[in-house]
């Protein structure tokens, strides 16, 4: 029989608990991870990863419709949707065994079976239903994660509407598309079959596209993706979904006037609920507010011993979010001195649509709502001489500075790399510089980060280059 | 590698002291046991043996320099063999003063004083190390950075530490309006006297003190006291019980009675000690120390006499080492000697009672209807509320009085 005896024990095997889990170990902890699924999570499995491997075939397939412009040639440009899909699975595939072996090198025990709180400091872990081992520890990390939020009346049937499950392993590209949500998830995917071919129809509640965004960068998205041919249809309401044999017919509302679109496939991207049934909460004090679990700046429940991070512990719904997260939870258990409680407003969030979208901080209507008088300055992708050079003149880098002290409040990029460009700003905030230290770096050239120095500078009305 | 000559700790909670004189020189030999040096804490002078031996290499850190932080290099000590070349790299700078205000408070138990190191800001003219947002914040209003606790990483002050900061501060440390220069003599603070002034303003300001008088009839004690002294020997065991002997006995009795009153106040409980151990104040030169009579319930009046006039001594001469003035569970206070009649005095944290003791004189009492004359002592004990109610106080006060007018009782 194997040991069930753990100083933590942590229910989720995903970007929160698997770093949780390695963490603990290397503080020296005696840690199990149960995992009913797939080590690595949603994030890994079926979100983040998959997607982007998905989006990386459409992106390439959308360059070498341009290679003319390239002075390169290229002839019977078309794609095996097959490979496309295997592949996306195959680099999940990759880096979840990777997870594996982390886990196995930090000597994480590594439960197979599904993990439920079972009374104070224990875990019962089930496999098809039937008991396997009850574990035993002081400290229980709930790293369940969340689902997407199925919508009443547009259940998956994973034929005609999907759910991003479905979305990520589709066996045709649909003809006519409808994206219900236009966050990151709705964003991506209906760019993916949008650039693969799909005639696609976003269509979103709020009056504009990635609502959690500066307003500026909404309008730009929707302009750009308008431009390549996506339909946007904001301040919609979708009433009913009737599956048919082969189509889906929509009833949309808009303005108070509904009305009837046929669609070949539909995808739902209304937001995520947190994983909080059948783990055991009820034996508890754990508190659940709107399907997410009730934490304090350190992860902590209301149970003494239980802890909560990521999806399950409430927005911002990130994987990196859950990861750091796992790692303060740990710390803080350890007793480790000099913690800091992470700052939800310095992480930053990213979507891989074309142009991709990435920003960090407070937007410029939420940093007006909190008060600040602003500097707000802007810098084209036009004006940058590696984005003309890259091909990819489309896009802007925007910064918001408190007038008064200087402080970067937010910044919002949309262009092309611009996920790989935000954690310099990132940065910036977590060492709470000011435009006077962002002002005296110097940036290298030629790169696309050179945006980020002017942007900064057209806030104090110093841009250079435009 | 030369040896380093740290900066010691003399008790758990010195974070700095002060290097008074070094008591060898750059070239000596020093083996093993030499005293290299004295060290200035907030109460007690110490010396520093050499723990190797070798010859002086360099000393880093002069005599006379104060805010010597613990483990810091203050000289350096060549093996043999080694020659001054390997002193090379080593710089004063590297090594100098950087600490803030003095800390290691008086009597404290450690839980307390980790409290207040931690409140303690950074000295100005130290470098302070800060975000540029909190920088920017702090001139904007006018907040010096050297008043403000970072709790940022590594306890680097960050915008929330700036932002919560009033203003306030910096008033209170820009200079008062000085009288003009020639007309005083500025008499620079000792590490003592920083800390009786934080720590006995933090007492008044914060502890609820109230106040219990009793007169206290001393002639039996008084003739007590000189027919002991009478039979003392001469030379060896030779003895002189003071007034304040007898007062230090009937204490620690009225505690055993009364264990109540023996008590320190912490945020999670009261601690009831169970040793009896009372800090007597004693003036020094640079100020008030209290070191303890340990377990004064169990000394009688010659080991209690003769507990107080070494550890006063060594007071005077700055020699007591921390352990002989941290802790205690209670307070005694005498200024009897100088004539005056009833004070009252201030608590002496965690401790909730202090005894303020005063002279005894003659007074006219009355005595079953008649009047007489009698000697009296009028004492007044000082009680934190937080700990020691009303009723407490006054039961301690008078198992004190009963004991102290009735010395045979000691005795028992």
């Amino acid at each position: 029989m194997s040991d069930t005896n753990f100083d933590l024990v942590i229910i989720g095997g995903g970007p929160g608990g698997y770093v949780a889990a390695i963490r603990a170990a290397q503080l020296k902890m005696k840690v199990a991870l149960v995992e009913h699924q797939h080590l690595g999570g949603i994030c890994l499995n079926w979100g983040c990863i998959p997607t982007k491997a998905l989006l990386r075939s459409a992106e390439i397939y959308r360059q070498m419709q341009h290679a003319k412009d390239y002075g390169l040639s290229a002839d019977g440009i078309g794609f095996d949707l097959k490979a496309i899909v295997d592949r996306s699975r195959k680099v999940s595939g990759q880096l979840s065994g990777g997870i594996g072996h982390l886990l196995k090198k930090n000597k994480v025990t590594v439960f197979d079976g599904y993990g439920k709180l079972a009374g104070k400091g224990k875990v019962a872990v089930t496999k098809d239903n039937k008991l396997i081992t009850t574990l035993s520890a002081k400290n229980v990390i709930l790293a369940t994660g969340a689902r997407a939020r199925v919508l009443p009346g547009m259940e998956p049937d994973g034929k005609l509407i999907w759910y991003y499950k479905d979305a990520l392993v589709p066996n045709e590209v649909p003809k006519r598309l409808l994206v219900i949500g236009s966050g990151a998830i709705g964003i991506e995917f209906a760019n993916f079959f949008h650039t693969l071919g799909s005639q696609t129809t976003v269509v979103e509640m709020m009056d504009r596209i990635v609502p959690a965004e500066d307003a500026e960068v909404s309008a730009f998205l929707q302009k750009s993706l308008t431009k390549d041919g996506l339909k946007i249809m904001t301040s919609v309401g979708v009433k009913v979904l009737k599956a048919g044999k082969d189509t889906v017919s929509a009833t949309l509302e808009v303005d108070g006037v509904t009305h009837v679109e046929e669609f070949d496939r539909v995808i739902v991207a209304a937001g995520i609920v947190g994983n909080v049934e059948d783990i055991g909460l009820e034996t508890t004090k754990v508190h659940v507010d709107r399907t997410h679990v009730t934490t304090n700046e350190w992860c902590e429940t209301d149970e003494p011993g239980v802890y909560a991070i990521g999806d399950i512990a409430g927005p911002p719904w990130l994987a990196h979010k859950a990861s750091h997260e796992g790692m303060l939870c740990v710390e803080k258990i350890a007793g480790l001195k000099g913690l800091h409680p992470m700052n939800t407003d310095h992480i930053a969030g990213c979507t891989y649509c074309h142009p991709q979208v990435a920003s960090v901080g407070l937007t410029e209507a939420q940093a007006k709502e909190r008060g600040h008088k602003l500097k707000v300055g802007r810098f084209p992708f036009q004006a940058n001489g590696k984005a003309i050079a890259l091909g990819e003149p489309e896009g802007f880098i925007k910064t918001i500075f408190d007038e008064k002290t200087g402080e970067l409040l937010g910044a919002h990029m949309i262009g092309a790399e611009v996920t790989e460009l935000i954690q310099g700003f990132v940065v910036a905030m977590g060492l709470e510089t000011t435009e006077a230290e962002l002002m005296h770096t110097v940036f290298p050239h030629p790169t696309l980060s050179e945006m980020m120095h002017e942007s900064v500078l057209d806030a104090y009305g110093r841009a250079v280059h435009f | 590698m030369p040896i380093e000559i740290l900066m010691p700790a003399l008790s758990p909670t010195m974070t700095d002291g002060n290097v008074s004189s070094w008591t060898v020189k750059e070239g000596d030999t020093v083996s093993a046991g030499d005293i290299l040096c004295e060290i200035e804490t907030d109460k007690a002078t110490m010396e520093v043996e050499a723990v190797d031996e070798g010859v002086i290499g360099k000393i880093l850190i002069p005599g006379g320099t104060e805010h010597v932080v613990v483990n810091s290099v203050i000289a350096l000590l060549l093996e043999e063999g080694e020659d001054a070349k390997a002193l090379d790299g080593y710089t004063a700078s590297s090594t100098a003063p950087t600490a803030g205000a003095s800390v290691a408070p008086v009597a404290a138990v450690p839980a307390v004083a980790a409290s207040v190191v931690a409140a303690v800001p950074q000295q100005s003219g130290a470098r302070v190390f800060a975000s540029p947002l909190a920088k920017r914040i702090a001139k904007g209003k006018g907040l010096d950075l050297a008043q403000v606790q970072g709790t940022g990483p590594r306890g680097r002050i960050v915008k929330r530490d700036v932002e919560g900061a009033a203003p306030q501060a910096v008033v209170s440390a820009a200079p008062t309006v000085m009288p003009e220069s020639g007309t005083f003599t500025a008499i620079p603070h000792t590490n003592m006297r920083k800390i009786i002034a934080r720590r006995l303003q933090d007492s008044k300001q914060t502890v609820p003190h109230f106040y219990l008088t009793a007169d206290c009839r001393i002639d039996k004690l008084l003739d007590m006291r000189k027919s002991m002294n009478a039979a003392s020997p001469e030379g060896e065991g030779a003895y002189k019980i003071s007034v304040n002997d007898f007062v230090v006995k009937a204490v620690a009795k009225a505690l055993v009675e009364v264990p109540e009153a023996n008590a320190q106040w912490t945020d999670d409980a009261v601690l009831q000690l169970h040793a009896v151990d009372i800090s007597i104040a004693v003036a020094t030169p640079s100020g008030l120390i209290t070191p303890i009579v340990r377990n004064a319930d169990y000394k009688g009046l010659a080991g209690i006499s003769a507990a107080v006039k070494d550890l006063a001594g060594r007071a005077r001469d700055g020699k007591l080492m921390p352990e002989e003035y941290t802790g205690g569970g209670f307070s005694i206070s005498n200024l009897g000697m100088y004539g005056v009649k009833d004070f009252a005095a201030i608590i002496n944290p965690p401790q909730s009672c202090i005894l303020a003791v005063g002279a005894g004189e003659q007074r006219p009492i009355v005595v079953d209807g008649q009047l007489a004359v009698g000697t009296v002592m009028c004492c007044t004990l000082s009680v934190d509320h937080r700990s020691v109610d009303g009723a407490v106080g006054a039961q301690f006060l008078a198992a004190f009085k009963r004991i102290i007018e009735e010395p045979a009782l000691m005795a028992l």
